[in-house]
């Protein structure tokens, strides 16, 4: 029997703002423990919240992105947990009028189209960091001391919730690898897994295909996009393998382990805590004026999705998928030369390269020199010397000796010098050949080009 | 001599502008009388202003005052910022005489509530002074403050001024900070001052009042607030609810004094009408009990002992911090509200009782704009008795919730209310309660500043002339 897999995401996304989501203190990532606090978000007798409008403005801006509707009317509600990372005892976030519902995400893939709906958009600030000692993998249970840090207590953290659209890992991991870039191209979050300002939980259940929607498990705790899906699959897995031995999957929520690929019980349904979700009576509802949202949509810049599938069209999608996931596509664009040489080297040599650091023109000129140039050249140029223009001139100068007229005389002299070493090769020692390129190299201060001198000295040592 | 019993904050400001006296000595002079009424719980020394020395409630945050909202679960927390009021009246000169007693966490109508011990009511120490600014009423009718700021959530200024014979105003919600005022139920809460006079009430109410960028619920005024001269009720329309005077409960002799003040409002100009608020009174006490509570489980959900305040030593365990913190530090009203708060917002319960609960405040308030199409003002006794003695209440908790049957509706509406003392009953001061429209404190003060110079009430306790 076939299984479909039917996952929904809920996607955390701190936003960069200057200062928190309801006080003043600066956003700080790494500083020494509780250097930004204030009464406001240590949560004083008679403190009171004051809404970031930066933050506001970024989470229409992003719900506009994802093709929501802007609520003319949105309410913050309070949400009750016990934790000591929330220093109110309920965090301030937004519950059944959220600021953007009903959207759409377009994820590209290479058979058509993958439409994901966006249930909601909603802007919430996020806990504190606590930390456990002595726990059981820095669990609270176990601990002899627990120590809150709240510098990152009232970060405006946006959450997004998709619809259960999703139905396999792969497709998961392609919807938050463009959402990851959307979020990073409009300026208003870092977005690092490993930072923890970008964080994914899953719903997942499994069903016949076409069949009724069966219980659904959540997954939590997964901080890349790899361990996602290792995690999404591994929770598909676990429920075909219990349906299909005759059981029964149960509301519960699990973390993943990316160590070593287990998923453990976070929370069973009876556990599920009662939220008492209210109104916020200390904030007014939030009203953002028509022309904002206009104009916040007019300062929408062309969506990765749109240039993914225009650079399919030159390339292939794999390359499309990485070039624009990569932040690397406009650079791509800008550069002059062969489009497969140049997505090559984007893809292969300069992923995690920051673009704005890269010239357009000096990284062509080097491209187009590549088969001219020794590799090492090559590589340094790569690392050193595309910043500005004129840059690579220095490394193209030290082209590649490759003419065949200067490096013969070259291998002549080494080839009389080492006498014994021929005759070994020409007795079939044919590793011997790295030996004499090498001496070549040393020779020619490593300028020659390695794929001429192979070729020359191979003929030369013919027997 | 200083007269502290007699003293206005208008003539003592007149002593220290005619250099009669200065702030510090006047300061003194308050705090030298023997607090016999437990209106303190901690009093302040001199340090700064030119101005009427002042009295805070123990709820609005102080910078290195003590502020424990009367629980032992804020015992020995020292706040590290100013409440927008505190602040404000300190930028007017105003010297801090100290905090003064109050129910715990505002939860109550008599301040025996307070962890600390009850306040008594100057007119009578057996009897309590109302509450739960009970302390801030006592020490402006006992001569132990010119005048003094309390917060009203239910009727928690306007009560405690009755019982105690002084004045008391609970501003339109959202024209007074509430940043830095430890909260019980966010959405009622406000600030308002006690005084001895509607003229001092006016005084204070204008350095308090306007909008707060720390405050979002905050708004401008609409015109700026007048120092009421007027001494007739000319052109004015007034509303006797009917459902407010003859509640179950009004004792004659409060009933009487009411009437009698009703009479001369018309004697003074005004013309008087019949008019009904039905389910303002019959809706309003009980929907309070829903919303209040519910808002303060959810505020008073930070006392968890972890950054502040009292922490229960020895805990091993999370749970067993929170659960021994809170049974520790909270006394039996608090913990009463957060249950029936917390069962009201809990899923499955919130539709039938929260969120009903704010339908029909909706309803309430629309009842009294209705009435406002009519009426200026609408009049009422403020508390159905005079002061009670100690204990009488302490232990039936609706008898206790009584006490703000009149006063709950129009907060719920979030409209203003004054309360000024019309005469006595069983020599005890009887409060009478005049209540506008949203922004309309400026009427008020005109309104019972009339009635205030006809009534000649003498806000001195008899036991201590």
């Amino acid at each position: 029997m076939s299984w479909e897999p039917v996952i929904g995401l809920e996607v955390h996304v701190q936003l960069k703002t200057r200062t928190k989501m309801f006080c003043r203190c600066e956003l700080a990532f790494g500083d020494p423990e509780n250097t930004h606090t204030c009464p406001v978000c240590l949560a004083h007798p008679g403190t009171l919240p004051l809404p970031n409008r930066q933050a506001v403005e970024w989470t229409i801006k992003l719900g506009l992105a994802l093709g929501c509707e802007i609520a003319a009317r949105a309410v913050f509600h309070r949400k009750h947990y016990w934790y000591p990372d929330l220093s109110k005892g309920y965090q301030i976030s937004q519950y059944d009028e959220p600021l953007c519902t009903n959207g759409t995400f377009r994820v590209p893939t290479e058979d058509g189209d993958h439409d994901v709906g966006i249930v909601r958009a909603h802007l919430e600030e996020d806990a504190a960091k606590t930390r456990h000692l002595e726990g059981a993998g820095g669990r609270i249970v176990g601990a002899t001391r627990s120590l809150v840090d709240f510098n990152r207590g009232g970060t405006p953290l946006v959450e997004i919730v998709s619809q259960p659209d999703i139905h396999s890992a792969e497709q998961a991991k392609s919807f938050l690898e463009l959402l990851r870039q959307t979020v990073v191209e409009l300026g208003i979050s870092d977005a690092e897994m490993e930072k923890g300002t970008l964080r994914c939980d899953a719903n997942i259940s499994v069903r016949e295909p076409g069949g009724p929607l069966r219980i659904r498990t959540e997954l939590k705790n997964m901080n890349s996009f790899r361990f996602i899906a290792r995690g999404i699959d591994a929770e598909i897995a676990r429920q075909i393998e219990i349906y299909e031995s005759g059981g029964e999957v149960t509301q519960e929520t699990y973390d993943f382990h990316a160590a070593t690929g287990e998923l453990t019980l976070h929370r069973t349904k009876e556990e599920a805590e009662d939220y008492r979700y209210f109104p916020e009576p200390d904030l007014v509802p939030l009203e953002p004026e028509p022309e904002l949202v206009e104009r916040l949509r007019g300062e929408l810049p062309e969506l990765p999705g749109l240039r993914l599938r225009r650079l399919e069209r030159e390339l292939d999608f794999y390359a499309a998928t990485v070039l624009v996931t990569g932040g690397l596509d406009r650079l791509y664009e800008q550069v002059p030369g062969d489009r497969r040489a140049v997505a090559n080297v984007l893809m292969n040599q300069l992923a995690g390269r920051d673009p704005a650091e890269i010239d357009p023109g000096e990284l062509g000129k080097l491209i187009e020199a590549r088969d001219r140039i020794p590799r090492t050249a090559f590589d340094d140029a790569l690392a050193n010397g595309i910043g500005k223009p004129g840059a690579a001139d220095a490394y193209l100068q030290d082209t590649a000796i490759a003419d065949t007229s200067e490096l013969e005389p070259v291998i002549e002299r080494i080839l009389a010098a080492n006498e014994q070493e021929v005759a070994a090769y020409r007795g079939g020692k044919e590793s011997l050949i790295g030996f004499f390129v090498g001496q070549v190299m040393k020779e020619t201060a490593g300028k020659a080009n390695p794929q001429a001198v192979n070729e020359l000295l191979r003929e030369k040592l013919r027997p | 001599m200083i007269d502290t019993l007699r003293l206005t904050a208008e003539a003592a400001a007149g002593l220290i502008e005619r250099r009669e006296v200065s702030a510090a000595e006047l300061h003194t002079a308050y705090l030298a009388r023997e607090d016999d009424v437990h209106a303190y719980l901690c009093t302040t020394e001199y340090a700064e202003g030119e101005g009427v020395p002042i009295a805070l409630k123990d709820l609005i945050t102080t910078k290195g005052v003590a502020t424990t909202a009367g629980s032992k679960i804020l015992e020995g927390y020292i706040p590290v910022f100013d409440s927008t009021v505190a602040r404000r009246c300190k930028d007017a000169g105003l010297p801090l005489l100290g905090k003064t007693n109050m129910d715990e966490f505002a939860m109550g109508s008599s301040t025996e509530n307070s962890a600390y011990g009850p306040s008594r009511n100057p007119w009578d120490p057996t009897r309590v002074p109302g509450g739960s600014s009970g302390g801030s009423s006592a020490a402006v009718a006992a001569g132990l403050a010119p005048w003094a700021l309390g917060s009203d959530t239910g009727g928690s200024i306007k009560q405690p001024a009755a019982l105690c014979g002084v004045v008391g105003l609970r501003p339109t919600y959202g024209t007074v900070s509430r940043f830095g005022i430890v909260a019980f139920a966010s959405s009622l809460d406000q600030v308002g001052p006690i005084t001895k006079t509607v003229r001092d009430c006016a005084r204070l109410y204008e350095i308090i009042a306007g909008r707060d960028p720390a405050d979002s619920t905050t708004v401008d005024l609409l015109e700026p607030v007048e120092i009421p001269n007027a001494t007739d009720l000319k052109g004015l329309r007034i509303g006797v609810p009917r459902e407010l005077n003859e509640a179950e409960g009004i004792e004659p002799g409060v009933a009487d004094s009411v009437a009698a003040t009703i009479d001369l409002c018309r004697d003074l100009g005004a013309e008087v009408g019949e008019c009904s608020l039905p389910r303002s009174v019959d809706y309003g006490l009980a929907c309070y009990y829903l919303i209040a509570p519910a808002e303060a489980s959810s505020n008073l959900a930070r006392y968890d002992g972890v950054r502040y305040g009292h922490r229960a030593a020895g805990a091993k365990e999370l749970d067993e911090l929170y659960e021994r913190t809170r049974s520790e530090g909270f006394g039996d009203e608090p913990k009463r509200r957060i249950m029936l708060g917390t069962y009201a917002l809990s899923s499955g319960y919130y539709d039938a009782y929260y969120a009903q609960a704010q339908k029909v405040r909706t309803l309430i308030a629309q009842e009294h704009a209705a009435l406002f199409e009519h009426f200026d003002l609408l009049v009422s006794a403020t508390s159905p008795t005079v002061a009670f003695p100690l204990g009488a209440r302490t232990a039936n908790p609706i008898a206790m919730y009584l006490s703000d049957v009149l006063t709950i509706p129009s907060n719920m509406a979030g409209l203003p209310g004054l309360s000024i003392p019309c005469g006595l009953s069983e020599g005890l001061p009887v409060g009478f309660q005049l209540v506008g429209p949203q922004f309309s404190e400026n009427l008020l003060f005109r309104a019972a500043h009339a009635l205030e110079q006809t009534l000649e009430f003498d806000f001195v306790p008899g036991r201590l002339k």
